[in-house]
């Protein structure tokens, strides 16, 4: 196989492997994991001190 | 305070604060100089004839102060803080920690002692002599089995993705320096690249680019990515776009350094495809500032109370202008305009002062309190006074090289009707100068606005616990 062959098929593949990362990262399956790792960043306050403001504390009530 | 004491036990912070606190002293020092040099390239007297205090000199002094003193160190702080709260473990070795607090310092230190003296490798953005080089690369494997130790020791499922940014800023920096520092030395303090020519060019620029790509990108979006949501008080506009953010920019960013060698002895079809790359970069860039900006939707009221997130939102801004303009000007034609002026300068600045510097300073704002056991600021006022005076400093600054940069451009390529130049260089540098004096004059207000920060944190800082939980306070600005 020469150079600009390998090359050719290389750029296919990282393509391929982008598409399916796009459809694994939208597919339904990983939305409520996704979900609770965005809200994890919140986890830790209760015991670590929080960032979130007093007007939305009382909102949560 | 209990909170406090409970989790200086279970959280490594005293390195945090250490890099913190230096970051904020580094700023003031690496600004500090670049105001100098801007000084000096408006009124060239300023040199005294003293050879340390050449432009030559203190021109790589101030980049390297700025981008491994301040962003660094910034990223230090940050990378270590976010890595600890969103895993819920302790930083996997203190000791190894705390070597790559004091390691990093001394490198500084060694820099700040060495570029004055004119020992350099002449490679941008990399010139420190091999010696220094080596403890570099010690000190980074160093903060990467620190980073990854402490990933691994994770007590939650899932890894952020603060950490995945984090994590790729970590280890292309060490591919990154390790391979464009290969050198053969001839003393202590000289040594030759192993690369020749066009080859060291290439490899040069893609060290340059990436240094820019995955130091001051990847790693920044990291802080991005954890400061943002955190200081908004909401989670990320969308988590799932952040997985495809991160894959897109990784794979993207590596091929775009043959943009800084267009029309040189670099082979065309490089230069192409450098091109081509850095335009579709910023198809990234952009899904990852509206993912940063959006995350406000709701909350846009914040905006006005919130001089941090403030800082954290304006930064996003910066970055997307930025990365609007970088994409534009790989293009050859409007390179062949752009290259070598001050336009470059100009955007270089924009996504080092609006967007590295503003997105730390938020984060720094939002770490000082929480590191310190307070709740907010010594003075939320003052942070929104250094917010402007750090605004208004970036937007002089990138509007005079704008100004200045284009008319160089496009006095260097007037020609008369026999084909001759228009104008000589001494020409246009003449027409640049009131532009020099009004960067100048940008650069005072940052530096000042970093000085009212010190002061601020400073206050903060020595302040006795629990004192500075004021409404009051927390209503103003």
């Amino acid at each position: 196989m020469d150079y600009g062959t390998y090359r050719g098929i290389l750029t296919l593949v990282i393509l391929v492997l982008f598409i399916v990362i796009v459809v694994w990262a939208y597919s339904k399956r990983t939305k409520s994991r996704f979900d609770d790792a965005a809200k994890a960043i919140f986890d830790d306050e209760i015991k670590h001190g929080n960032t979130i403001s007093k007007e939305e504390k009382e909102s949560e009530k | 305070m209990s909170q406090t004491v409970a989790s200086q036990s279970e959280y490594n912070y005293k390195v945090v604060r250490q890099f913190a606190i230096m970051t904020v002293i580094w700023g003031i020092v690496g600004m500090g100089v670049g105001v100098f040099i801007a000084a000096q390239l408006a009124w060239p007297a300023l040199n005294f004839d003293i050879p340390w205090l050449t432009y030559s000199r203190l021109r790589p002094l101030h980049t390297n102060a700025v981008i491994f003193a301040f962003g660094t160190s910034a990223l230090f702080a940050t990378s270590y803080y976010v890595v600890q709260r969103t895993c819920q473990t302790r930083l996997f070795s203190d000791k190894l920690a705390s070597f790559t607090f004091w390691g990093w310092q001394a490198i500084i230190v060694a820099a700040a002692i060495t570029l004055p003296l004119g020992i350099t490798s002449s490679k941008e953005y990399a010139e420190l002599e091999w010696p220094i080089d080596i403890a570099i690369a010690v000190v980074w494997v160093t903060y990467a089995v620190v980073f990854f130790g402490t990933l691994i020791k994770r007590k939650v499922s899932h890894i952020y993705v603060a950490n995945w940014f984090y994590a790729g800023f970590i280890i292309t920096v060490a591919v990154l320096h390790i391979v464009n520092s290969m050198a053969v030395p001839v003393s202590l303090t000289k040594s030759y690249s192993i690369y020749a020519g066009a080859v060291d060019a290439m490899v040069q620029w893609w060290y340059g680019h990436n240094a820019v790509g995955f130091l001051l990108t990847a790693g920044f979006l990291g802080m991005m990515y954890y400061f943002v949501p955190k200081q908004a008080g909401r989670p990320v506009y969308s988590y799932r776009l952040s997985v495809v953010h991160f894959w897109a920019l990784v794979s993207l960013y590596l091929w775009a350094g043959p943009h800084h060698l267009h029309y040189t002895a670099l082979p065309d079809w490089t230069q192409s495809l450098g091109m081509v790359m850095s335009i579709i970069l910023f198809v990234p860039s952009w899904g990852g500032m509206i993912n940063g900006i959006m995350t406000l939707s709701g909350a846009w009221h914040k905006l006005r109370t919130d001089p941090v997130l403030r800082f954290l939102v304006v930064s996003l801004s910066f970055y997307g202008m930025s990365t609007f303009e970088g994409p534009m000007m790989s293009i050859k034609s409007v390179n062949a305009l752009s290259h070598y002026t001050d336009w470059t300068v100009g955007h270089v600045h924009s996504g080092a002062l609006g967007w590295v510097a503003m997105i730390s300073i938020g984060a720094i704002y939002h770490l000082i309190p929480a590191l310190f056991g307070h709740s907010n600021m010594y003075s939320v006022k003052l942070v929104n006074t250094h917010f402007w005076l750090h605004t208004v400093g970036v937007v002089l600054y990138i509007v005079a090289m704008w100004i200045s940069g284009v008319m160089q451009g496009l006095m260097w390529r007037a020609v008369n009707s026999d084909g001759t130049l228009m104008y000589s260089f001494v020409q246009s540098l003449e027409a640049s100068y009131p532009f020099y004096v009004m960067r100048f004059l940008g650069g005072v207000f940052i530096v000042v606005g970093m000085l009212v920060m010190a002061y601020n944190v400073f206050r903060t800082v020595t302040a006795k616990s629990g004192s500075l939980a004021t409404d009051a306070n927390t209503q103003m600005a």
